[in-house]
Order: C-alpha cells, then sequence, then structure tokens
C-alpha cells in the first residue's frame, strides 16, 4: 500500500502535530478528565475539524485516507483527542450529505472551520446496540418539533455548540439538529467512565425542547435507516483508524521500554516471550492499517461493499487494538499498571473501542451475515 | 431502462439470498433486508447510475420497488428542464 504524496505530506503533518500538541499532555488531560478548549482551536487552525467538509463549504475536504491518516495519528497520542475528530466529523458529513441547503448555510461552514463543535446523541440507558429501542420522542406540533427525552454517554458533550439527536415520532424515526441553548436542554457532565476520560462526556435532558421543523435532517422515518447508518459508518471508519493509532503507540512504547529494562541482567527484548509478544504487534497493527486503507479506497470510489468492509476494519482493528494493549502493559509489568507510563491509558481507551459505533458483537453479527450473503450469491450465480 | 432493473435485481438479490424480486415487490415492507442495506442501495445507485441522492430524494416511494428506483434514476439523471429557448 503506497500513499500519494499529498498523503504523505499529511502524514507527516499529523505526526508532527501529534508530537508536539498532543502526546506531552495527553495523560493529563486523561487524569483531569477535561479537554483543553486551546487543543481543539489548534485543532480547528489546522483545518482538521473540516476534515470532511469540502473545501468550497469551508473545510479541508480531505479523501477517505487522508481522514484516516489522521484519525491514526491522534489514536497515537489521544483517543479522547480522536473521539472529538470523530463525532464532528459524523455530525459534519451528516449536515453536508442529508442536511436541507437552510442547515448547510447555518451549520457547514461553522462546523469545517471549528467554529461550531458538533456531538451524536443517539446512545440512552436501554438504547445502545439497538438504537430502535430509543425513546426520545419528537412530537410534532404546528411549525415545531418538541423534543422529550434522555440521552447518555453523549461524546464531547460538554463542548458541544449543536448535537445531531435521534428521536421516535409518529412518522418514525427522525434527526434533528439540537443547538446547545435550546431552552428546555440540560447538559450533565458524565466523569469516572473506563476510558476516554477526557472525552468531556455528557448526559442530556430533553424537556420539551421545540425546535423549528427546519431542523429536522433527512426525512420522517429515515432518521435511523439512512442518517444514524451514514454517520455512524463514518464513525465505524474513524475509529478503526484510531485503533490502529492505539497499536502503534503501544508498539513504540514497548520497543522503548523493553530496550532499556533489564530484568536479571538482561534486556526485556532479548527474551523471546518478549520478543513474541512485539511480533504479534506488528503483524496485528499492520494488518489493521491494511484493513483501513482497504476500507478507505472503497469509499472514496463510493462502492457499497465500503460499508462492510468498514466495519471488517473497525473490527479488527479494535480487537487487534485491545490485544495489543494488554500485552503492552504486560511487558511494562508494574509500570505499565502506572498512570506515568501511557500504556495503562491505552489500555483502559481500547476497550471503550470494543463497545462504541457497534460492539464487536454487533460487527460479528453483521459481518457474518455478510459472509452467508456472499456464499447465497455465489451458489445462485452457479446455478 | 430494462439494463437498469436487471444491475437492480442483481444487487437486491445479493442481499435478499438470492430470492428473485418481481419489479413491483416492496422489498422494505417485506423485510427481505437488514439494516445495512438501505444505505448500501443509496451508495449502489449514486455509483452505478452516476446521481446524487439527498435530502429531497428521502421518501420511501422512490426505494420501495425497483420501478421506482428506475423512476428515481431517470429523474435525477435527466437534465433540468429549463424555460430558456
Amino acid at each position: 500500500m503506497e500513499l500519494n504524496s499529498q498523503q504523505q505530506r499529511l502524514r507527516s503533518e499529523f505526526w508532527q502535530f501529534v508530537d508536539v500538541h498532543v502526546v506531552p499532555f495527553a495523560n493529563a488531560w486523561d487524569r483531569q478528565e477535561i479537554m483543553p478548549p486551546e487543543i481543539v482551536r489548534q485543532m480547528a487552525n489546522h483545518g482538521y475539524l473540516g476534515a470532511l467538509v469540502p473545501v468550497g463549504k469551508g473545510g479541508a475536504g480531505f479523501d477517505s485516507v487522508e481522514f484516516g491518516l489522521l484519525n491514526e495519528e491522534l489514536g497515537r497520542g489521544c483517543s479522547s483527542l480522536r473521539s472529538l475528530l470523530t463525532v464532528h466529523s459524523m455530525v459534519a458529513l451528516t449536515v453536508s450529505r442529508w442536511g436541507t441547503e437552510n442547515l448547510k448555510m447555518q451549520w457547514l461552514e461553522k462546523l469545517g472551520q471549528g467554529q461550531a463543535i458538533g456531538a451524536f446523541a443517539i446512545t440512552e440507558a436501554e438504547a445502545g446496540s439497538d438504537a430502535r429501542e430509543i425513546r426520545t420522542e419528537a412530537i410534532e406540533c404546528g411549525d415545531d418539533f418538541v423534543l422529550t427525552g434522555h440521552k447518555k454517554w453523549i461524546t464531547f458533550g460538554q463542548m458541544a455548540d449543536l448535537f445531531l439527536v435521534f428521536a421516535d415520532s409518529q412518522r418514525g424515526h427522525c434527526a434533528f439538529v439540537l443547538e446547545r441553548d435550546t431552552p428546555g436542554l440540560v447538559i450533565l457532565p458524565v466523569h469516572g467512565m473506563l476510558g476516554t476520560r477526557a472525552s468531556m462526556m455528557a448526559e442530556l435532558r430533553l424537556e420539551q425542547c421545540r425546535i423549528p421543523k427546519q431542523n429536522l435532517v433527512g426525512a420522517p422515518g429515515f432518521g435511523l435507516s439512512h442518517i444514524a447508518s451514514s454517520a455512524l459508518d463514518c464513525g465505524r471508519y474513524s475509529v478503526a483508524w484510531g485503533c490502529v493509532g492505539i497499536g502503534q503507540a503501544c508498539l513504540e512504547s514497548c520497543l522503548q521500554y523493553s530496550g532499556q529494562r533489564k530484568q536479571s541482567g538482561v534486556l526485556l527484548r532479548e527474551r523471546q516471550l518478549i520478543q513474541r509478544m512485539i511480533t504479534q504487534m506488528v503483524a496485528g497493527v499492520k494488518a489493521a492499517r491494511l484493513l483501513c486503507y482497504h476500507a478507505g479506497q472503497l469509499r472514496d470510489a463510493g462502492d457499497p461493499t465500503s460499508i462492510i468492509e468498514t466495519s471488517i476494519a473497525k473490527y479488527f482493528a479494535c480487537r487487534t487494538a485491545a490485544e495489543i494493549a494488554r500485552d503492552a502493559v504486560q511487558i511494562h509489568g508494574a509500570n505499565g499498571c502506572s498512570s506515568e507510563y501511557p500504556v495503562e491509558r491505552f489500555y483502559r481507551d481500547s476497550k471503550i473501542m470494543e463497545i462504541v459505533e457497534g460492539s464487536n458483537e454487533i460487527q460479528e453479527i453483521t459481518i457474518a451475515r455478510s459472509a452467508f450473503e456472499s456464499v447465497t450469491e455465489t451458489a445462485t450465480a452457479t446455478r | 431502462m430494462e439494463q437498469a432493473k436487471e444491475k437492480l435485481r442483481a444487487f437486491i438479490g445479493r442481499h435478499t439470498g438470492g430470492r428473485v424480486i418481481d419489479d413491483d415487490d416492496r422489498i422494505f415492507a417485506a423485510g427481505f433486508v437488514n439494516s445495512m442495506f438501505a444505505m448500501q442501495l443509496v451508495l449502489f445507485l449514486e455509483k452505478n447510475f452516476q446521481i446524487a441522492i439527498g435530502n429531497d430524494d428521502l421518501d420511501l416511494k422512490n426505494f420501495q420497488t425497483i420501478n421506482a428506483m428506475v423512476d428515481l434514476i431517470g429523474r435525477k439523471a435527466a437534465p433540468p428542464q429549463t424555460n430558456a429557448r
């Protein structure tokens, strides 16, 4: 897999950004459970928050591979910051793809320039893997919708200026743009999560939030099948690349640590059991990255198989990152359990990746179904 | 038009266990397809017929049957009408 010159240039830029602005601070952000506004401004100034917004609309207009490379590098530094890129891009992409002209005029440039931060609000206490279970209601009332419900674990909910909110209505599931200052919207910080602790997570209480009908994204009944589905596909792609970054960061930490730490007078790197773990890390990261590249190329080609290939990349990359992070802690021993070293953060963050944007188990159902379909297809073709 | 129908039949068949789909079968109402299919179908239509599907096209009538999708393709692919002479 060879990157073109533009992709190579951007990768080098992303790598430098993360090494200078992210890596030295990520452990502190994690401990304090905060994402400083300054780093968000830096992301905006570099155009990263407009990664998926077209150039003509105020964004950077990255292709899928470029967007993936940005996610890998941010994931290498800080999964919480990468998750900002994920949810913000999901919202920006949705407005760009499915928004009315009014919504695009109102929000797209602001999202592309990072003047407004977007967050994706679908999850509820009783609606995780199966979004059809959402209980948030949208009641049509003249020219408005009135939203009532309770969203939970909303990444960057503490910081977002607008939310892409999903609700059920008499005409089926709907997606809405909900502004932060809407009367009736109460935002409560969530603390004490296992991982991505700096992702400014929040609960949203929607207490009769009245919003104009023009805030509807797409049409009633298409909220899950098209709006959420396309946004989550983007989210899975972003998380998959972010996991490649986690794996790469763990590998680099282990290469350095095992070259310094002696046990019984011998460097860890000389131990064959350590070498086995390093080998598995190297192979795992490379394989996950290739699956992500493959999905990225299909996405840029607008290929329908990009959706299942993104699921496969996400599934493999998340599992691989979790396995690598577990071994990275093992190699670091007691130091790996200490917040003085980043691998304990990678370990906690990698667990989150196996749950968000479709858990491992949901991916297994999806990928297996697709595999069975392809068998049927072959059998049909040979009849 | 027949070529478009053939392409659509083949694509939908791949996602419905090889089921034969008639031109007026309501593919979503019949529960033939899974939740991922809706967006796969959008991408398929866009890629194979060089059209862009957006907010204004999100009407179930446009995607219910092969005939409806062929109509949508025809409308989207047609050059915009103009009053200029």
